[in-house]
């Protein structure tokens, strides 16, 4: 590219002509001056303060091209396809595919989800997304004391391969791309997933997909804890080294802001977090010293969350990829631009969604999923109406991947690439949501990474503070929820809600049971031990695994091991 | 002599990791002037008891978003009544259905609040039904 095209004789930039800028000058203060006159009137609705993000960020009334007068266009913008990737990864943008329509599924029993994943990808779905109960997200069996209760109710109950071969029942797992929302037990899950492939006859190098395999958000925001951080990084980076060598289309880390976001951070928080995560992760594959940077980063995938705050998420996406295409280039000196393009999925906000007058939500995930569109992202869930009360009945459910659909063929969102870069705010605000990521960023830095951050309660500080000042805006009138503290109805509406039968907590037991029954004990037993003494030696966990899940070992068996060898990390109750 | 401060627990009982709820009343609690005592995630109902018995409180808050408050919050009433402290106020909180409100009633929960409770409401609740005990 042409750089000078960009410069002015002195070397500075000319986004604007010195004419417009000076123009533009003129009538601003004709704007302001008129502006007071009509403000002293008839005073504003509100504050100046309430005007403002719904993560807190203040905005102006009117953006100029003052506020941008210092871009550089080719630096700062530039096409798609070309760093720093801000206007999106994809050269072509929507008009060669659309994003992926993956809608996150999972209830009851293996055979109920199996049903569920068949109807969606019947409806046009074009990627499965797993949901797991809590036992399992744990690293707990179904019969484990403190599994009492919650089988099936938040997601899939799986036990041992034999659930999995049933949740699997029917999908080429050679043609359709699966995510699987599961951290702790990762390495057990994906050993199952490479395992159905081989029993279906498809090599690993064929089977594409994404495990979440976060676990620094985890103990930052979503709690779904195991062992300490360090061991539990040490894990991902065994992922991220056997991921590179035999399954080169498995996105080994989704590296997640979701949670972060869910657990009441602000947007730029979100942002700053996230990718700090994505960089811990990167460094701690690079002191290993078995992968250069360019092996394994093109692999790396995000996922963020969608808010209702329109332009808020649009420009921390657009920010997010360019903050990532700096810290790879930078950071890491990434030579391939593979490294340098920031993939992701979004999900719409549940702590967006509101119990009271449910069926409101599906505008509110119609208008954060098209932010997440015009935000670029590769991969879409919207949630359902209903999901503030339950997991998503058929009816909800397909509401809201008709809403994916709505926006991609009715509404000409797709038709263009980021249709709102050179927006006066949009790059204002872009530009100022990468420049407060980055200041977190640093702040980390200096506290020695991530690890040290959390340890010393950061991050998750933070975090509560943020939510506890949106909830006392809530609470105070000064932020809205339509239907919860404005335009509130005495009426309740009544949805129907999915229920998860208390039934199938006995019949996965059993099951449970019935495998442990027939499985080869000695076999299970010394897969096991072989795991153990990998884990012992520092050796990569990932054959091990493989082999355990096919002696029919269960996660929480192999979780045990886990917990043994590196030690129980507890929730230190931060608030 | 100043009054005696209300002792206040908030518990998440299982394996839920949805905390933003309970850490946000803890908080609010501290401001109230209690003294807040949280438990962090994934308690279960014997080392709340015990924690409660150990604490001294005069409240205990259970959370729960995951659908297991069916099961956990009457084990942990239940497990109180047994270690003879049923005579501590619990009150429940999380994404809790109508049909299920006189379940946990009879499991000698005193309040449910569910999403959209402000936070006011809840220590109007707690001002007027609870006093630090002896």
């Amino acid at each position: 590219m042409n750089l000078s095209e960009f410069t002015d004789k002195e070397g500075g930039n000319v986004y604007f002509a010195k004419e417009v800028l000076e123009s533009s000058s003129k009538m601003r203060q004709k704007w302001e001056d008129e502006v007071k006159k009509l403000v002293s009137k008839w005073p504003d609705q509100k504050p100046d303060a309430q005007w403002s993000t719904v993560s807190d960020l203040p905005i102006k009334r009117l953006y100029t091209p003052d506020d941008i007068k210092d871009m550089d266009f080719a630096r700062d913008i530039s096409y798609p396809g070309q760093y720093p990737y801000t206007r999106g990864n994809q050269v072509t943008g929507y008009r060669g595919k659309y994003w992926t329509f993956r809608m996150f599924s999972g209830m009851g029993d293996a055979a109920t989800t199996n049903a569920r994943w068949h109807l969606l990808l019947k409806e046009g779905q074009t990627g499965l997304s797993t949901a797991f109960d809590f036992p399992t997200l744990m690293g707990y069996d179904t019969d484990s004391p403190k599994a009492r209760g919650e089988c099936g109710k938040c997601g899939v109950a799986i036990d041992t391969l034999e659930d999995f071969l049933v949740l699997t029942k029917g999908v080429p797992l050679d043609k359709i791309t699966t995510s699987m929302t599961i951290n702790p037990p990762a390495t057990a899950l994906w050993a199952m997933y490479c395992a159905a492939a081989e029993i279906q006859g498809i090599p690993l190098t064929k089977i594409g997909g994404t495990i979440q395999n976060d676990m620094l958000k985890e103990f930052i925001a979503q709690k779904t804890l195991m062992c300490p951080p360090d061991p539990s990084v040490k894990l991902i980076s065994d992922t991220v080294e056997f991921g590179t060598l035999k399954v080169p289309k498995w996105n080994t880390i989704s590296i997640s802001g979701y949670h972060i976001r869910e657990a009441g951070s602000t947007a730029v928080q979100e942002l700053a977090f996230t990718l700090r995560d994505g960089m811990e992760y990167v460094e701690d594959v690079l002191r290993r010293k078995k992968l250069d940077i360019d092996s394994f980063a093109p692999r790396l995938s995000f996922f963020f969350n969608s808010h209702i705050d329109f332009f808020e998420e649009i420009c921390k996406m657009r920010a997010a990829r360019r903050i990532w295409a700096k810290a790879m280039t930078e950071r890491y000196k990434s030579k391939d631009e593979r490294s340098w393009w920031m993939r992701f999925h979004t999900q719409t906000a549940g702590c967006s969604l509101t119990a009271q007058q449910p069926y409101n939500n599906v505008v509110r995930t119609a208008t954060e999923a098209l932010a997440a569109v015009l935000g670029g992202t590769q991969s879409l869930h919207t949630n359902s109406l209903d999901e503030v009360w339950c997991l998503p009945s058929d009816f909800a459910v397909q509401i809201a991947l008709r809403t994916q659909q709505l926006i991609a063929e009715e509404t000409g969102a797709a038709n263009t690439i980021d249709p709102l870069a050179g927006s006066y705010f949009v790059e204002a605000l872009t530009n100022e949501m990468e420049k407060q990521a980055w200041e977190y960023i640093h702040k980390i830095d200096e506290m020695g990474g991530m690890v040290a951050a959390i340890e010393k309660g950061f991050p998750q500080l933070e975090i509560s503070d943020a939510a506890y000042k949106f909830q006392r805006q809530i609470d105070a009138g000064e932020k809205i929820m339509v239907g919860v503290n404005k335009y509130v109805s005495t009426e309740k509406e009544s949805i129907p809600f999915l229920e998860i039968d208390d039934r199938i907590e006995t019949e996965q037991i059993e099951r449970l049971n019935a495998v442990r029954r027939k499985r080869d004990g000695k076999a299970a037993k010394k897969c096991l031990d072989d795991l153990k003494a990998a884990c012992k030696k520092g050796e990569n966990v990932m054959p091990y695994c493989i082999e355990a899940v096919k002696a029919l070992c269960s996660v929480q068996e192999i979780c045990d091991v886990y917990r043994e060898v590196y030690g129980e990390y507890r929730d230190p109750g931060l608030y | 002599m100043a009054e005696k401060r209300l002792r206040v627990m908030v518990a998440k009982p299982g394996l839920d990791g949805h905390d933003r709820g309970a850490r946000v009343l803890a908080r609010c609690f501290r401001d109230a002037g209690y003294e807040v005592i949280y438990t962090g995630c994934h308690q279960t109902p014997e080392q709340i008891v015990s924690a409660v018995i150990q604490e001294d409180v005069d409240l205990l808050g259970l959370s729960c978003l995951s659908g297991a408050h069916r099961y956990l919050y009457p084990a942990v009433t239940k497990l109180m009544k047994e270690k003879g402290v049923d005579d501590i106020t619990v009150i429940g909180g999380g994404i809790i259905p109508d049909q299920d409100f006189q379940l946990l009633y009879d499991a000698g929960l005193k309040a449910i609040f569910t999403p959209g409770a402000t936070l006011e409401s809840i220590i109007d609740w707690i001002n007027t039904n609870v006093k630090p005990r002896n």
